[in-house]
């Protein structure tokens, strides 16, 4: 089994001329090349059965060090292939076995790749995530009236306490969702995605929202420079701009729903 | 766009900025949220469910080994983790604020009627 090759789908897109991929990368270490059936454009890397067939690849993910390399190499080429035209980035571990598999898959879904092949020429995706800025150091409660013991007074001091701290969480979450708002109305399509793990950002602080905008590529500029003006708007929440990104959150075909301002959103489906 | 997605810190930058600033690498949690998680959904011939694999596989890496000393810590996420559990999960800490607020509310009427009957029972004596 070691030494069979499979092929790893790294993105789909069309028109491609195979040339613009010379000297890329894919993540078994061997160059990506493609595969073109019904009009789209498949691009591949072929695989170690050994490293990526079913038991290994369920070991190997379970390993941060090789994930981190996998998922950096998959990005890499989704990102390349993304800066030569519109793409439909694939998820991580989509394997198949041969070029004819891929070409009946590229055939079966011809549909929902042409849609959101559609829906992503020209547009770029950019993710602004929120964190709740660090509070302000709070002046001393007053002393409380000596009508009641001192366990009640200190109770009802941590009581106030915690309400002015409630109150301060709050106002952030609201002016997050006004961030939210306001880039809503800049792009084309939205997407809200949960809060990062913080562990994994290694941030201290709250993540109140983590958003995806799908932003006509010629308006880029526009929408950088209001995320750096809603930046200095408010004192409760700190705002960080990545991108420019394939459209990783814009490629699935789900359902979706129209916010209060009017702009299709694609919400994450229950899980 | 001919440059590379990085993060970066909003002070001063616009996407015109990030071309001249070289390619720094994107950050991990951003690039794993995206490959796992996002991208077209299509069954390969390899079966493999990253829903399986993805939260707990990540999470638990960054968790101390053993869940009692995280839970001291105050590291409990996974009590309302949908994956794991069926309780309801909390998105921000607001609630976790105001959930002890209204508990320490209940401590403290009940600590001022605790004090009201033993000023009685003192008087009665």
């Amino acid at each position: 089994m070691a030494g069979e090759t499979v092929l790893w789908l790294h993105a789909v897109t069309r028109g491609l001329d195979p040339r613009q991929l010379a000297g890329l990368i894919g993540v078994g270490g061997r160059p990506v090349r493609t595969v073109e059936a019904a009009g789209l454009v498949a691009v591949v890397s072929p695989v170690d059965l050994g490293e990526f067939g079913e038991e290994p690849l369920r070991r190997n993910l379970e390993d941060l060090a090789w994930l981190e390399v996998v998922a950096r190499a998959h990005h890499d080429v989704v990102d390349a292939v993304g800066r030569a035209g519109p793409v439909v980035p694939t998820r991580l571990a989509t394997v198949y076995r041969d070029d004819a598999r891929i070409g009946t898959v590229l055939a079966d879904r011809r549909a929902d790749f042409s849609a959101v092949l559609d829906r992503v020429t020209d547009r770029t995706e950019w993710g602004v995530k929120v964190y709740a800025a660090p509070a302000p150091p709070r002046p001393a409660a007053a002393p409380a009236p000596d009508t009641t013991g001192p366990g009640a007074a200190y109770l009802r001091r941590r009581r106030e306490q915690l309400s002015a701290e409630h109150q301060t969480q709050q106002a952030a979450v609201d002016d997050a969702q006004e961030v939210h708002a306001a880039l809503s109305r800049c792009a084309e399509a939205v997407r809200r995605h949960p809060p990062q793990d913080r562990r994994l950002t290694g941030q201290a602080a709250t993540m109140l929202l983590n958003g995806a905008y799908l932003v006509g590529t010629e308006h880029s500029q526009q929408f950088g420079a209001t995320v750096a003006a809603l930046s200095g708007r408010y004192r409760t929440i700190r705002l960080e701009l990545t991108g420019p990104w394939p459209p990783y959150s814009f490629s699935t075909v789900e359902f979706s729903t129209v916010e209060d301002f009017g702009v299709v959103e694609h919400r994450d489906p229950p899980r | 766009m001919s440059h590379a997605p990085q993060s970066s810190a909003m002070v001063g930058r616009t996407p015109g900025d990030m071309a001249s600033t070289g390619h720094e690498p994107a950050n991990l949690a951003d690039i794993l949220e995206r490959v796992l998680d996002r991208g077209i959904v299509i069954v390969g011939d390899i079966r493999v469910s990253l829903l399986d694999i993805e939260l707990l596989t990540i999470k638990l890496r960054l968790v101390i080994a053993s869940v009692d000393t995280a839970r001291e810590m105050g590291i409990d996420w996974w009590e309302y983790d949908p994956w794991l559990t069926s309780r309801p999960r909390r998105p921000i800490e607001a609630d976790a604020a105001a959930d002890e607020a209204h508990a320490l509310e209940a401590d403290a009427a009940a600590e001022e009627a605790r004090e009201r009957r033993l000023d009685r029972e003192k008087h009665r004596a």
